[in-house]
């Protein structure tokens, strides 16, 4: 029987196998950053335990820095020149940085030319590659599976264990294909794909399963269109999502700074062309949509599964014969302030947010651009555009798409998570709606009694122009 | 960490699904770099609601707590098994866990059990009626009993699947990284068979 993409990495990267046990998997390249990661070295140290492969560790600053006033590299954690006002936040990111120093990890430290959100540096490096086993103490560490690797978000407790051994013992996952059909219409993004598929199956809807994503509107996207359905798979419950490298793969890593060249680069390719799911591999589970028959998604609630078409009214809780999705929309509606029925484009909102490793990458950014060029962000309407790392801002400032938002009224910032999870100063205030790219609507993610409703960066754009939420094509 | 093979305790129940990561511990509480203290942000948000569960006089010292489907989803922050571990406590039963909560409490000694839906939902009768109910679970055992006060036999009785590994680890309290390092010889004949193309970051 064949193998899927998902188990032809597995199979490749483990270590020991013991029947009763989990196998202990081989981990080829780990991201750290400041959150989950003190109390994991402090273990060590107090273990007494070397990181094993330095090498295959790189650390960044992202969840917690601010992304104002952070004009260059080299900037002062302490005193009246730093950009970082808050004390524990500073005590946080000096942690990284002395146990970086302490046990030799290449970090990428706020206002550096490498530096941004650690799910778009490894991408942007060439780091993440077909068939690698790829993890990060962040849940979003499923972006990386848009290359055909198998790359998922572990715990602090997981996260010194990879330090320690570069391996992890894990149970085998179940494997589950999301097949969508047809070409996605024009207007429709990955984002509004991913809505649409966590909508189906719901926030567990891929518990305890690998997703790989397949069929002819997902093999039609971009590598970042890929990266943003990848990145939400932990929204419909799966650690990992992936695609299965193809052309678009390949040719999106041949030259960045740490893709395999010459001969290895032909070694690798042979490699890669052999990983994607063979006719004959048997699924778990399979899910089935018409990408053709998909619209511009927002959500309504508090989970990223209360998602509707933008052309749709808020629904009616009473209408749900789930009680417990009955009582879910009830709670969601309330914290949300919104009545059943309302139309979503009537919804004003107060903050747009474009950014996060959902949506922070360049082509995220040219989006939002083409829908502002020539308007202006509404009165009243504050637009944060945040690029995913100092690489994506360098280079959207070379196309001059931060002239494009300053002229349009947005804000143009350096590269971090930002508003997308409200531990950093890009915070809202309670009561405060927003249209936000990221991926969580939870209650108070992007501050204390938010309001989020989940969007593309052009219904984001759309947004900030009209005031309420927008397509573009209602401009 | 502590090993659990049996634990009775009041059980107190949070009636609510998708109750994510970012709720069990807002972010605001993620720039601590220690892992203690984490009790006081627990459930911030809705804590600061009298009403709540956790603020009636029936829920002070208990140690289970009854969840609805799909508790822990969200974000990868171990502060949430911190957090409850911290509040006090030992065990989370619920329908179905998010994944990487579900590892993360395994990691640290919390216990997530999980159970039919309609057993939980028993469960929440039980531990959301007028007379508390003790709960225990015994992992030893793989089995929850549920007590009214003043009953000869337990009011509820089910069983619990948990694999056999993670059970064993869970009994002995066993760290995860000890166990690993003995087969260091493994990792190292791995390592030196892998291709030389393979990235590295520096």
């Amino acid at each position: 029987m064949g193998r899927t993409l998902a188990q032809k990495i597995w199979d490749s990267r483990v270590v020991r196998s013991a029947a009763g046990e989990p196998d202990l998997l081989y981990i080829d390249l780990h991201l750290v950053h400041e959150v989950t990661s003190p109390q994991a070295f402090d273990g060590l140290r107090v273990a007494g335990r070397p990181v094993r492969r330095p090498d295959l560790t790189v650390a960044t600053e992202d969840h917690n820095v601010p992304t104002a006033g952070v004009t260059g590299p080299g900037l002062p954690l302490q005193g009246p020149g730093s950009p970082v006002t808050d004390p524990v936040s500073r005590v946080q990111v000096d942690a990284l940085r002395k146990n970086c120093a302490e046990f030799g990890i290449q970090l990428f430290p706020m206002g550096d030319a490498g530096q941004g959100i650690v799910h778009v540096i490894g991408p942007q490096q060439g780091l993440t590659q077909p068939g690698l086993v790829i993890v990060c103490g962040d849940s979003h560490t499923s972006t990386h599976g848009a290359f055909g690797a198998l790359a998922f978000g572990i715990g602090t407790s997981e996260v010194e264990h990879v330090l320690a051994t570069q391996t992890l013992p894990q149970a085998r996952p179940a494997n589950m294909a999301v097949n969508v059909t047809g070409s996605l219409p024009y207007g429709v993004t990955a984002k509004d794909l991913i809505l649409a598929i966590i909508a189906q199956i719901g926030t567990g809807g891929g518990t305890g399963h690998v997703i790989e994503y397949r069929g002819q509107a997902v093999r039609g996207l971009s590598m970042e269109g890929r990266m943003t359905l990848c990145n939400m798979s932990i929204e419909a419950g799966a650690r990992a999502g992936l695609v299965a490298p193809d052309d678009t793969t390949f040719s999106y890593l041949e030259g960045r700074p740490r893709a395999p060249r010459g001969a290895g680069w032909e070694r690798a390719l042979g490699h890669w062309q052999s990983l994607p799911t063979d006719p004959g591999a048997e699924f778990d589970r399979e899910v089935t949509l018409d990408g053709s028959a998909l619209a511009p998604f927002v959500t309504w609630g508090t989970n990223p599964a209360q998602a509707a078409p933008i052309s749709s009214a808020v629904p009616d809780p009473g209408s749900l014969a789930d009680p417990a999705a009955r009582a879910s929309a009830e709670r969601a509606l309330t914290y949300m302030g919104l009545q059943p029925g309302t139309e979503l484009r009537d919804i004003e909102v107060d903050k747009v947010f474009v950014g996060s490793c959902t949506n922070g990458r360049l082509e995220d950014l040219r989006a939002a651009a083409g829908v502002l060029q020539g308007r202006r962000v509404a009165e009243g309407v504050q637009m944060l555009v945040v690029p995913g790392s100092m690489s994506v801002k360098a280079a959207a400032e070379a196309e001059g798409l931060d002239q494009l938002f300053t002229a349009a009224g947005a804000q143009w910032r350096s590269a971090g998570c930002s508003m997308c999870l409200g531990m950093n100063p890009d915070k809202m205030s309670a009561g405060e709606r927003s249209a936000s790219t990221s991926n969580r609507n939870f209650e108070g993610r992007q501050g204390k009694g938010a309001r989020t409703h989940l969007v593309s960066p052009q219904v984001a754009a759309a947004t900030a122009v009209a005031g309420r939420l927008t397509a573009p094509a209602d401009l | 960490m502590e090993p659990f093979i049996t634990h009775t305790g009041r059980a107190v129940s949070l009636r609510r699904s998708n109750v994510d990561t970012d709720q069990i511990i807002p972010a605001e509480y993620l720039k601590r770099v220690n892992r203690t203290g984490f009790g006081d942000g627990l459930f911030a948000s809705w804590r600061a609601d009298p009403d709540f569960v956790l603020n009636q006089p029936a829920a002070e010292g208990a140690t289970i707590l009854i969840a609805g489907s799909d508790f822990g989803i969200g974000s990868s922050r171990e502060h949430a098994v911190w957090a409850l571990q911290d509040y006090g406590f030992k065990a989370v039963i619920s329908p179905r866990f998010g994944d990487i909560f579900r590892n993360n409490a395994t990691k640290g000694g919390l216990l997530p059990v999980r159970l039919p839906e309609e057993t939980v939902a028993a469960l929440h009768d039980l531990a959301g009626g007028d007379s508390p109910v003790t709960v225990t679970v015994d992992l030893a055992a793989r089995e929850v009993r549920a007590q009214r006060p003043e009953e000869d036999s337990p009011a509820l009785v089910a069983a619990f699947d948990i694999d056999d590994y993670t059970r064993w680890r869970l009994m002995e309290g066993l760290d995860d990284i000890s166990l690993t390092l003995r087969h260091a010889d493994d990792i190292a004949a791995y390592e030196a068979r892998r291709p030389d193309w393979l990235p590295a970051a520096v």
